[in-house]
């Protein structure tokens, strides 16, 4: 039976576990950081030397930790393409604007292990000559940025920030800076224009890549909450042992947010790739089955944007034989692993690994009126194919809730949502257009039926509405107001 | 300002150092190959890698876009520049893959989660690597642009018919290549304010913007105003002013020229003329000695407006705006018409041209050596100083020009306010500063030693030779376009041509000299000056020969240094520099 396996999990729903330093040093708290700022240079085969910052990095490398925001890059990649040579100042932002829908991980750590967090960024930061670091967090998480400035002055105070840490002549700050409520801030290069002080338009790439260009136009390391975390297990376990956690490719522990219709929706952390989305769904230790008398429709595998998986399909996999070769594998989609390339192979991605279970109760038209009207407000508005695309398809599929539907509209919303994807400046423009593409691909019957029924009602009764009468977004205007 | 200063050629052209060859690389536009250079100059003049749209234009192929401009930083938002391209496979031992033929194996790019589709990048920021084909016209391109058109439209209120950008928007002119004749838009568009009084000068409509947001970034980067912005989100997002109608700073109606849409339009233009209607005249704006180049917009004699005509030897494309808005006195009502002559009784009675030029040429003759004094404007062109400056020289005469200065500004304003400052000192009317010989012309009036004065385009009664000064004179000999003091006082008034009336050459405080052509008619019997001081040239000295501007200028140069070796037809419509 498939458990839970708590790493980053393992002391913050302990009873009596509290936010603050001593706490936190009570269960082992900044021992990684003391480790790590004690390492001598390490020696190479070849006979040449590492420096422990540049050791650190490799291991971060060796693990094969991936981001855990919802790209799924190589985090030590991503350090490794940082511009060391320009002379100007290295950033560190650490991402906690968290807000994908279905995603609420981070916001675990946040409120109940500062600390965790502070220590895994001191560390990235002492591994990436990093002095000023940021943590950019949502501004619906009021609560949050005060615990964070209280465990940063904890810190300070115990001499893990500030000027000459733990006496080894290195200085780091951080500071908190809290977002204004929107999505787009989660886009990194969005993330440091707001950090700048500007609307958060996402940059174009090239030349604006974080790593080269980013904040101030300066080298800049983006991470999850989440990935920093692991830094410090990363250098408590040692690469090798980490890297035995998770499965090959896809190592390490993840925490999951599951939501939707199971019986027990909650946070739960894996070993990536050693629990397939059934079991997440079905096992007691995690979702516990669906609600009584109900059977699954669909599964939203990593956060809302990810493309969705009807029950019932089967996914060509690659699998490893005994003997090596890769060989393509039916593998069914409660059988599907959860991890990074499982998900991908499978058409979708596991993102910010946020699930979202859909039973037969729900309407996948519905759904979609809901998800569709999220990233119509949330759209930055600065690129043409997702600014008027992602409304466009808003009310579309508000015009299908809304009984003024056409059998046209499935094909209508594909081709819409075709010329978003892969247009657009940031990847806001795949978010918008994956639910959209994949919902209609995938219950193409259900959004013709709703239109074929809307025609029928309309040619019994024409005249009574014409298509153009909603708009779900103009009579509020809600979505002006921000 | 932002333009380069490097003029594009010189009078007398030095030798340059042989420059470091320039680095190129083959890339292939529309399966042709084009070499080109590895870097090219960004918005600010700075070498940048060159992008795929340079590479294009270089190929010819113009590949079409809303929110780049080259004199703006790159934003990349409209993406109407989407063109599909690929690149040299690359092997494990990352060498190029060869056809058969022994031809680099071309990787089309696709998306990377969809390997069947087409994957566009931005021509306008996406730098060029060796090898590289741009398929500006491939059917994934053309999709992708229409797509983007289509995106544009759905919320556009499509009133071409009431908009004043009708004729020269970009959004129609792409319609018609990449559009579609019929909308499958069902849904209700998006509504946002109309009218919008943003400043003094400027009106915006935000239902027409499509958010390119060139004007805020000309506001922002180039004019040093952070005014502009945007308001709301998704497709709500709306253009506004940071304070309500404060938009007001001296470059705002720059923005009206780089909107490429009919949302920002211009009070003083809009709703005035069809811009098809216009006719369009090379020429310069002379309110400051910066000489910024300018299209005068034209229809049957009366001008409509100025817009900035990019040179960047001088203003780049850009303008301010109260030189843009200085053009209404050449149409009033109150220019001056006739030609005047004092008659016997004292009172001013028309003549002929012929007998204005037989007068002012019996008076010159008869005027002893050193009784004659010239006052002249910087305003007048260089040929009609090379002519005033004959006279001057035939008669002996103390001469200079008036100084007009105001507040210099950062970008484009000089503080020297007369447009022909230098071509005034390289013909030799005045001295470096100007107001040197008036108080001396003053005294020789007023000690009865001038008897005789000559004024070309300016108010001597606003210098220090008050009216009573001029009624000591016997003859004042006056040439201007509007009415002033000066022009009541004279015993001989003929009656000149504005800028847009006639073609000429000024040079520039940079020392840039740049012609400009005729527009409108002057009004009445008013002739430009060089026509009539050329048959007055001619009836003082006998010298011939320049009844052409062209000729004229031409003379001009073998005679005066600083233009030595110069053609009128080799002046172009950019200019070029001189020696100052």
């Amino acid at each position: 039976m498939p458990e839970p396996f708590k790493l980053i999990l393992k002391n913050l729903d302990e009873p009596g576990f509290t936010p603050d330093i001593g706490c936190y040093q009570r269960h082992g708290g900044y021992e990684a950081l003391k480790r790590a700022l004690a390492m001598p240079a390490r020696d190479l085969p070849d006979g040449k030397k590492l420096s422990p910052q540049e050791a650190l990095r490799e291991d971060v490398k060796a693990s094969g930790l991936r981001g855990r925001g919802g790209a799924g890059f190589s985090a030590g990649l991503k350090w490794s393409f940082v511009d060391r040579r320009s002379g100007k100042p290295i950033y560190l932002i650490c991402n906690a604007d968290e807000s994908e829908p279905g995603t609420f991980k981070d916001r675990q750590i946040l409120h109940k292990d500062p600390h965790q967090l502070i220590e895994g960024m001191i560390l990235s930061c002492w591994a990436n000559d990093v002095k000023l670091a940021y943590i950019y967090i949502r501004g619906e998480m009021p609560v949050a940025a005060k615990l964070l400035n209280q465990a940063l002055k904890e810190a300070r105070a115990a001499g893990f920030l500030g000027k000459n840490i733990l006496g080894t002549g290195y200085d780091l700050e951080i500071h908190v800076h809290r977002g204004a409520g929107a999505y787009i801030c989660g886009e990194e290069t969005g993330l440091i224009e707001s950090l700048e002080g500007k609307r958060a338009y996402p940059r174009i790439k090239p030349p604006y890549f974080p790593a080269v260009l980013g904040l101030y136009m300066c080298p800049t390391i983006v991470n999850n909450v989440e990935t920093l975390c692991h830094v410090k297990h990363i250098v408590l376990m040692g690469p090798t042992e980490y890297a035995k956690l998770g499965t090959p490719n896809n190592t390490g522990t993840r925490i999951v947010s599951l939501s939707g219709d199971v019986q027990k929706p909650g946070y739960y952390e894996i070993q990536v790739g050693r629990v397939t989305l059934g079991e997440l769904i079905f096992d007691p230790n995690f979702g516990g089955g669906l609600k009584p008398g109900r059977t699954l429709k669909a599964i939203i595998p990593g956060g809302s944007s990810s493309k969705v998986l009807k029950a019932g399909e089967v996914f060509k996999l690659n699998r490893k034989g005994a003997d090596g070769q890769m060989t393509k594998v039916d593998v069914s989609l409660l059988d599907l692993p959860y991890d990074f390339d499982s998900l991908q192979q499978a058409g979708t991605m596991s993102g910010s690994s946020a699930v979202i279970v859909l039973d037969d109760s729900r309407s996948m038209v519905q759904t979609l009126g809901n998800l569709s009207e999220f990233y119509a407000h949330e759209s930055c508005g600065q690129c043409t194919p997702c600014r008027e695309g992602a409304l466009w398809l808003s009310k579309a599929t508000h015009r299908l809730c809304n009984g003024e539907g056409r059998k046209a509209d499935a094909d209508y919303l594909t081709h819409i949502a075709q010329n978003i994807q892969g247009r657009t400046i940031c990847a806001f423009g795949e978010a918008a257009a994956w639910p959209v593409l994949s919902f209609v691909k995938k219950f193409r019957d259900e959004f013709e039926a709703q239109g074929a029924a809307d025609e029928a009602a309309q040619a019994k009764s024409p005249g009574t509405s014409s298509p153009k009468s909603s708009d779900p977004h103009s009579a509020a205007g809600s979505l002006q107001t921000h | 300002m932002s333009a380069p200063a490097a003029p594009s050629s010189t009078a007398a052209p030095v030798p340059a150092p042989a420059a470091p060859p320039v680095e190129t690389m083959t890339v292939m536009v529309n399966g042709k190959t084009v070499q080109v250079p590895k870097t090219l100059p960004d918005w600010q003049g700075k070498p940048a890698p060159t992008t795929m749209l340079q590479a294009a234009k270089i190929a010819g192929v113009d590949i079409p876009h809303y929110c780049y401009h080259d004199k703006l930083p790159i934003a990349g938002n409209c993406r109407m520049c989407l063109v599909e391209f690929g690149t040299p496979m690359m092997g494990p031992d990352r060498k190029p893959v060869l056809n058969e033929d022994g031809t680099p194996k071309i990787s089309r790019s696709v998306l990377p989660y969809e390997p069947g589709t087409p994957r566009g990048a931005i021509a306008c920021a996406t730098p060029i690597s060796p090898g590289m084909e741009i398929y500006a016209d491939s059917k994934a391109t053309q999709q992708m642009r229409e797509s983007v058109l289509e995106s544009l439209l759905i919320n556009h209120p499509l009133d071409c018919t009431i908009c004043d950008q009708a004729g020269e928007c970009k959004l129609q002119e792409y319609s018609v290549q990449h559009g579609k004749a019929d909308s499958q838009f069902v849904e209700t568009k998006v509504h946002k304010p109309k009218a919008v009084d943003l400043g003094p000068r400027i009106v915006l409509d935000d239902e027409r913007c499509i958010l390119c947001t060139r004007c805020i970034r000309f506001t922002r980067d180039i004019a040093g105003d952070d005014a502009l912005g945007i308001v709301n989100r998704g497709s709500y997002n709306t253009i506004s002013a940071f304070e309500p109608g404060k938009f007001d700073n001296n470059y705002t109606l720059n923005t009206v020229d780089l909107c490429p849409v009919g949302a920002l339009t211009s009070k003083d233009f809009r709703f005035k003329m069809r811009v098809w209607f216009l006719k369009e005249t090379k020429s310069l704006c002379t309110s400051c000695g910066t000489g910024c180049n300018i299209t005068i917009g034209s229809r049957e004699g009366v001008i409509h407006r100025y817009e900035p005509r990019e040179n960047d030897a001088v203003n780049g494309p850009w303008m301010c705006d109260s030189g843009r808005l200085n053009y209404r006195w050449v149409g009033r009502a109150d220019r001056l018409k006739q030609v005047l002559r004092t008659s016997a009784d004292g009172t001013l009675q028309p003549i002929s041209w012929n007998a204005a030029i037989e007068s002012a040429a019996l008076i010159l003759t008869q005027a002893p050596q050193g009784s004659v004094a010239f006052v002249v404007s910087a305003r007048q062109t260089n040929e009609e100083l090379f002519l005033l400056k004959k006279l001057a020289t035939h008669t002996g005469a103390l001469t200079d020009a008036v100084p007009r200065e105001g507040e210099p500004d950062r970008l484009l304003v000089s503080e020297d306010r007369n447009p022909n400052s230098n071509g005034v000192r390289l013909i030799g009317m005045a001295f470096t500063e100007f107001g040197f010989n008036l108080t001396k012309i003053a005294e020789g009036i007023a000690q009865g030693r001038i008897k005789t004065l000559v004024v070309f385009g300016e108010d001597v009664t606003q210098v220090g030779i008050g009216p009573e000064l001029l009624t000591k004179l016997d003859a004042l000999i006056v040439s201007d376009i509007l009415p002033n003091a000066t022009t009541a006082a004279a015993s001989l008034l003929l009656p000149g041509a504005a800028h847009a009336e006639k073609r000429g050459t000024f040079v520039n405080i940079k020392g840039r000299l740049q012609k400009f052509q005729k527009a409108v008619e002057a009004p009445g019997e008013a002739r430009p000056e060089w026509e009539f001081l050329h048959e007055l040239v001619h009836s003082l000295t006998g010298h011939n020969g320049y009844r052409t501007i062209e000729g004229l200028f031409n003379q001009m140069a073998t005679e005066v240094p600083a233009f030595a070796g110069l053609q009128w037809a080799q002046v172009g419509d950019t200019g070029v520099t001189v020696q100052i």
